[in-house]
């Protein structure tokens, strides 16, 4: 089996997986970092969502041996101790969340939407989460959150 | 108001752990020792099993153990309700083993039972069980499923007909539209959803060698129903042996009400293994497992007088049950469907028909709103429908036929009595927010840019709140449908609550700690809100049909009723008073007319240091339990109002405006509550324009069982949403709460076809049907375009 | 999935030999396709040569006055290119539509081009425009590419390792995606180049196509109202859930005038 060794949130980690070990899988199994969650088999939920190297991809259309050497950020390494990120923070400021099972891949791909576009606009928000799906609140707060989380990584 | 209390739109309390990935979902957990089940499924729709050949597999690396229909010795999973045909005779309710033994029917369904050390072992290993099937003819549709000479899904259910019921008097209604002057009729489908948490559901089974004690961690909305089905009916295993846990949720609407084959099977397994069992769906078999929603074909006929008055209406439904009944599956199409057909209208004579039939596809129960949007949709179209054929306005018809202000509580002819509720005044609202007035001028700039624009309304009511027991047991309920919640107040004051709901999405921790910290005066910090854990909470009949405010608040309510009771006392003790001079508030204990008062903390703490305390009248500890039972539905209602535009060359829809008015009664926290409207408009919306479940009706493969075909609704095909609430109280709950968790869902299908309907109206479309999809729309645009070409 | 050897091979040639060496051996890409199709078990190679960590595929220049384009390179590094912006706009254009931000920042144009699915936007691209693909063998001209539904003049063991885009004197590409999936239901990419017009369709028939109406209908007049008056015949084109063959037709015309009109 091959190891596969990578930074995750800052944190050197190393395991030997299969070749067909999914990058969530390693996540979640392995590494035990459970907030990175799998709502399809089809990749286009988007709950999985981390990033690689700076940006946001789809950790369950991602073989953990492509990301050997990789830097990975999850959900969990997000926030500064107790402190939330802009954008974790704007979403609880706008309820942009209910059952909470897509909202770390939303999270993850609205931070790196807000990094190539520092002020989207509702249609270009709208657009980015083309890759996100919630059942929950009907995107309305989440756009609204990812405005205001925007807003807020200005600073 | 404070900041923190009834009324206030208080952050949530969950949400720093769902923002920093410490939720706890059932595939989050783990236990020593686990091992992976992987659920080898029927590829064929109907088919006998011939033979079973698990040697290669058994044999496979990791493999533990492999159990097929013959090792199945336990139950099957039970239907929780139980309807009458017209003749009195009881529905037919097949058997369904979680395992199936020499018949398979449909596609999904569960024939082996794949244990290994890893999940990618499991599955390796069902690839080489060798399964003889014997195909056998499928019947699909439901239109179709009872007409003669069809293949059959039981030999029990002649014409695979599970039940055929009435509601209403049919003599009455023949009678009023006998007197007609015009009868409007219309033929609707409300096609099959899939409901699509986004958490696919997950179990995980353990066996305590050591005290006997089975847990089960489920995705489930109600862990104490399923601990009565799987430990009474399915399993045999007492209560006081079965602990069920359903942590973190992950979305419900519905489809994780019901007991499910999978829980069976791990707790099962876990128990003859000795070994902790964990299952977890692939999207895949969410598909084709998870139960359906909707999937009624139905015939209407609306009778009026010349003045547009709504003299009676006839309803024939037949509602497709899938293979199997489903846990409440019988329920959802007569009594939160037929009894729903009076909507908002005075109509004096009603008589609906439904014929349930089983069909080889998954099984179909409750989704977001359960029977009334299929009411709603079909009583929203067809009054539209009227209004056209009489020439009539469509709001004027509404509005001369809603039940007036002052008639409440009124009876219906369909067996309910409606609490509270002004239609006139959400109707009003709703008007001015969508500026309906000036709609005609945003139609002619549309047509200006090449685009048909159209407004649609819809005025609706449901019936949630279950349920009075005493009203659904003599209806076929199996079960109590109360809430229990305990307060267990703690010695230094702060206090856990304890519901029998569930929540998965809906925000209980902070309402229900909202209703708390006010009621007892306390810091909403001091309060924590537990659920979700048999050996937990005390009792529980779980969150579904907008119920846990309305039923759980109010047991709330009661619970504390009880220990502001107790407190009283002890503070009476404290202040030496008579207890009937003792007032609470703001969590302060005083004498009426005197300057004495005693602190919430140290009423508490005398509770549970009882040394100065009235021992000889009163047990210490402050901690109540409470059950309540309501008296009656509750009935929300509201109106909701959709513009769309359509592009008349690509037949594309876009939703521009959506207004919902609704009246939910008592809002303890107006954010969650209108985070729970857009959902449910979302779902909606879904229904209307997007989402459908297809099945080959040849080989009943589900050809939209993927999220490739099946389409749900993502952030570019929504608008933002105008939603404002404008509520009467209900009047027989302690709260005054009615619920809000399905009306989004319930209230606007049909305001959204009402207005692709009148956006195509002026090219001579008369009906679409749902979902609306670019497709459908230009279909419907060019046949009418060639109709006219022809004329 | 089932399991399979792994091999990241550091250079073209190296990924070759490893491809020539293994039977049942595939390539991967970003694996945008090729993973969802591992994880249902629709596939089993025995080997997965991974192109991800071979450099010289990656990149953008401008070439010939024209733009080469890595057959590693993102999607997401093509829409954002201000070399693709400036030279081929719609190329951008294109690339920003396909599949979702996630997809983008994996996926990438020789994956997409290999694999020649009837619904991917790539395929219209490299026809719309006359590209030049290039592989580890020899270069292959667009016209001569694409064969059929997931199938392409690639003979075994050859490996895409950029595409050539002449640059066109106009360019613009319009999509009808599918609700539920956002491939393409049709896509068409139509260009103005100095040999004359291409209309290339995607989405509709069994791979992307030339349609010769509409290149004779732009060629007389390079308007939006002249593709979108041409009624095209359904015959052939993909029929599903949804879309009819009949309804594709009639969107190709109505995608190649706004594709028209787009156009810069």
């Amino acid at each position: 089996m091959p190891t596969v060794e990578m930074t995750v949130n800052g944190k050197r980690a190393s395991a030997q997986v299969e070749g067909r070990t999914l990058l969530v899988q390693f996540l979640r199994e392995k590494l035990g970092l459970t907030g990175t969650h799998i709502g399809c088999d089809t990749s286009q939920c988007g709950a999985c969502v981390v990033h690689i190297d700076g940006r946001a991809v789809k950790s369950c259309t991602m073989l953990a041996v492509q990301a050997n050497g990789a830097s990975v950020m999850t959900i969990e390494g997000l926030a500064n101790g107790e402190k939330l990120h802009p954008m974790q923070e704007a979403f609880r400021d706008n309820h942009g969340l209910q059952c909470g099972f897509c909202t770390p891949g939303m999270v993850m791909t609205a931070i790196d939407l807000v990094k190539n576009n520092p002020a989207p606009s509702e249609e270009e928000i709208r657009h980015g989460l083309e890759g996100n799906i919630c059942r929950c609140t009907g995107y309305h707060n989440i756009v609204k959150a990812v405005k205001a989380g925007a807003a807020a990584m200005k600073g | 108001m404070t900041a923190t209390g009834i009324g206030a739109s208080v952050k949530r309390k969950e949400d720093y752990r769902f923002l920093t990935g410490q939720g706890s979902y059932t595939d989050d957990i783990n236990r020593h020792g686990q091992v992976y089940a992987y659920i080898l499924r029927s590829p064929h729709a109907h088919a006998e099993i011939a033979k079973i050949d698990t040697s290669a597999a058994e044999s496979a690396p990791g493999v533990i153990a492999i159990f097929t229909g013959a090792d199945y010795d336990k139950g099957g999973l039970p239907a929780g309700w139980q309807i009458h045909s017209k003749d009195g005779s009881p529905m037919i309710e097949p058997p369904h083993l979680p395992l199936c033994k020499d018949r398979v029917r449909h596609v999904g369904d569960q024939v082996a039972l794949v244990i290994a050390e890893t999940y990618a072992q499991a599955k390796d290993a069902a690839e080489q069980i060798d399964v003889t099937y014997k195909e056998l003819p499928a019947i699909i549709s439901t239109a179709d499923a009872d007409k003669p000479g069809k293949p059959q899904v039981w030999a029990d259910a002649k014409n695979n007909t599970c039940f055929d019921w009435h509601l209403g008097d049919k003599a009455a209604t023949d009678a009023a539209f006998a007197k007609a002057h015009h009868v409007t009729k219309i033929d609707l489908v409300n096609q099959r959803l899939v409901p699509n948490a986004m958490e696919p559901r997950a179990a995980v089974g353990d066996y305590d060698r050591a005290t006997g004690e089975y847990t089960l961690y489920t995705t489930s909305q109600n862990p104490h129903v399923i601990r009565l089905l799987m430990g009474a009916f399915v399993l045999q295993i007492p209560e006081h042996k079965l602990r069920v846990v359903a942590p973190d949720v992950g979305g419900g609407f519905g489809s994780k009400i019901f007991h499910y084959a999978e829980e069976a099977l791990v707790t099962w397994a876990a128990g003859k293994l000795r070994r902790p069992v964990k299952w977890t769906a692939e999207r895949g078999e969410s598909f084709l497992t998870d139960a359906q929603g909707r999937d009624h074909v139905s015939h209407a006929e609306l009778a009026m007088d010349k003045d547009g008055k709504f003299l009676g209406l006839r309803v024939s439904t037949v509602a497709n049950m899938g293979a199997y009944l489903s846990t409440f599956a019988p329920c959802v199409p007569t009594y939160l469907y037929a009894t729903l057909l009076a909507g908002v209208y005075t109509t004096p004579a009603i008589y609906a028909e439904v014929k349930a039939v089983f069909t080889n596809t998954v099984v179909v129960d409750a989704y977001r709103g359960a029977g009334r949007p299929e009411a709603t949709y079909l009583l929203e179209r067809l009054v539209d429908k009227a209004a056209r054929e009489m020439k009539m306005d469509r709001v004027e018809i509404r509005r001369k036929n809603f039940i007036p202000r002052d008639a409440f509580p009124y009876q219906t002819p369909v067996a309910l009595q409606y609490d509270s509720g002004d239609y006139f005044a959400t109707l009003e609202a709703a008007l001015k927010a969508s500026d309906w007035a000036g709609f005609e001028s945003r139609r002619a700039d549309a047509k200006k840019r090449g685009k048909l624009r159209g407004i649609g309304i819809s005025t609706y009511i449901e019936a949630c709140g279950i349920a009075p027991s005493a009203v659904v047991g003599s209806l076929g309920a199996r079960a109590g449908l109360y809430e229990c919640g305990s307060i267990r107040v703690h010695p230094t004051g702060s206090v856990t609550v304890f519901t029998g709901t569930h929540s998965h999405g809906q925000g209980h921790e902070t309402t229900f700690s909202q209703l708390v910290s006010d009621t007892l005066g306390i810091p909403i910090e001091n309060v924590e809100v537990s659920h979700g854990d048999t050996n937990k909470i005390p009792f529980g009949m779980g969150t579904y049909g907008s119920r846990s405010l309305a039923v759980g608040g109010s047991a709330l309510v009661k619970a504390m009723d009880k220990i502001v009771a107790k407190a009283k006392r002890i503070a009476a003790h404290l202040m030496e008073a008579s207890v009937a001079d003792v007032e609470f508030k703001n969590g302060t204990f005083t004498v009426a007319g005197t300057d004495k008062n005693v602190p919430w903390g140290t009423v508490a703490l005398t509770a549970y240091v009882p040394h100065n305390y009235p021992i000889t009248e009163l047990e210490p500890g402050l901690e109540e339990t409470a059950f309540y039972d309501p008296l009656n539905f509750t009935y929300p209602g509201g109106c909701h109002i959709c513009e769309v535009e359509v592009d008349p060359d690509t037949g594309v829809t876009q939703i521009v405006n959506f207004t919902a008015v609704d009246d939910i009664g008592r809002v303890i926290n107006p954010m969650i509550v209108e985070g729970q409207v857009h959902g449910g408009v979302a779902q909606g919306i879904g229904q209307a324009l997007l989402e459908n479940c297809v099945y080959d009706e040849e080989s009943g493969q589900l050809l939209t069982g993927s999220l490739m075909d099946y389409c749900m609704p993502r952030a570019d095909d929504l608008p933002n949403f105008k939603v404002a609430t404008q509520s009467t109280m209900c009047t027989h709950n302690p709260l005054g709460a009615k619920g809000v968790g399905e009306v989004g869902a319930i209230g606007s299908p049909p305001a959204v076809i009402n207005a692709v309907l009148d956006a195509l109206s002026p090219l001579g479309v008369e009906d679409i049907s749902m979902p609306a999809t670019p497709l459908k729309v230009w279909q419907a645009i060019h046949s009418a375009s060639a109709k006219v070409a022809a004329e | 999935m089932h399991d399979f050897g792994y091999h990241r091979p550091a250079s073209a040639a190296d990924a070759a030999g490893l491809l020539a060496g293994k039977n049942e051996a595939k390539i991967v890409a970003g694996g945008m396709t090729l993973i969802p199709t591992l994880k249902q078990r629709l596939a089993q190679p025995s080997d997965l040569i991974d192109l991800g960590g071979i450099a010289e595929l990656k990149g953008i220049k401008v070439e010939s006055g024209g733009i080469t384009i890595g057959a590693m390179t993102t999607h997401a590094d093509v829409e954002r290119s201000t070399d693709v912006r400036k030279t081929i706009p719609a190329l951008a254009v294109l690339a920003s539509g396909i599949g979702d931000p996630l997809v983008r920042n994996r996926g990438t144009m020789g994956g997409s081009v290999a694999n020649s699915d009837p619904a991917a936007d790539y395929p219209a691209a490299v026809l719309g425009l006359g590209a030049t693909v290039r592989t580890n063998k020899r270069e292959i001209k667009a016209d001569d590419f694409f064969k059929g539904m997931f199938e392409t003049a690639l003979q075994d063991g050859e490996i895409i390792t950029a595409i050539h885009f002449p640059k066109p004197e106009k360019a613009g590409y319009s999509k009808f995606a599918n609700p539920a999936s956002r491939y393409a239901i049709v896509g068409v990419f139509v260009a103005r180049t100095s040999g004359g017009i291409r209309v290339a369709v995607t989405g509709a028939g069994p791979c992307a196509y030339r349609s010769k109406e509409l290149e004779g209908a732009l060629s007389a007049n390079f308007t939006p109202d002249a593709v979108k008056a041409v009624k095209l015949s359904a015959d052939g084109l993909n029929s599903d859930l949804h879309a009819t063959a009949e309804y594709r037709a009639h969107l190709i015309s109505v995608m190649a005038s706004r594709a028209v009109a787009a156009a810069s």
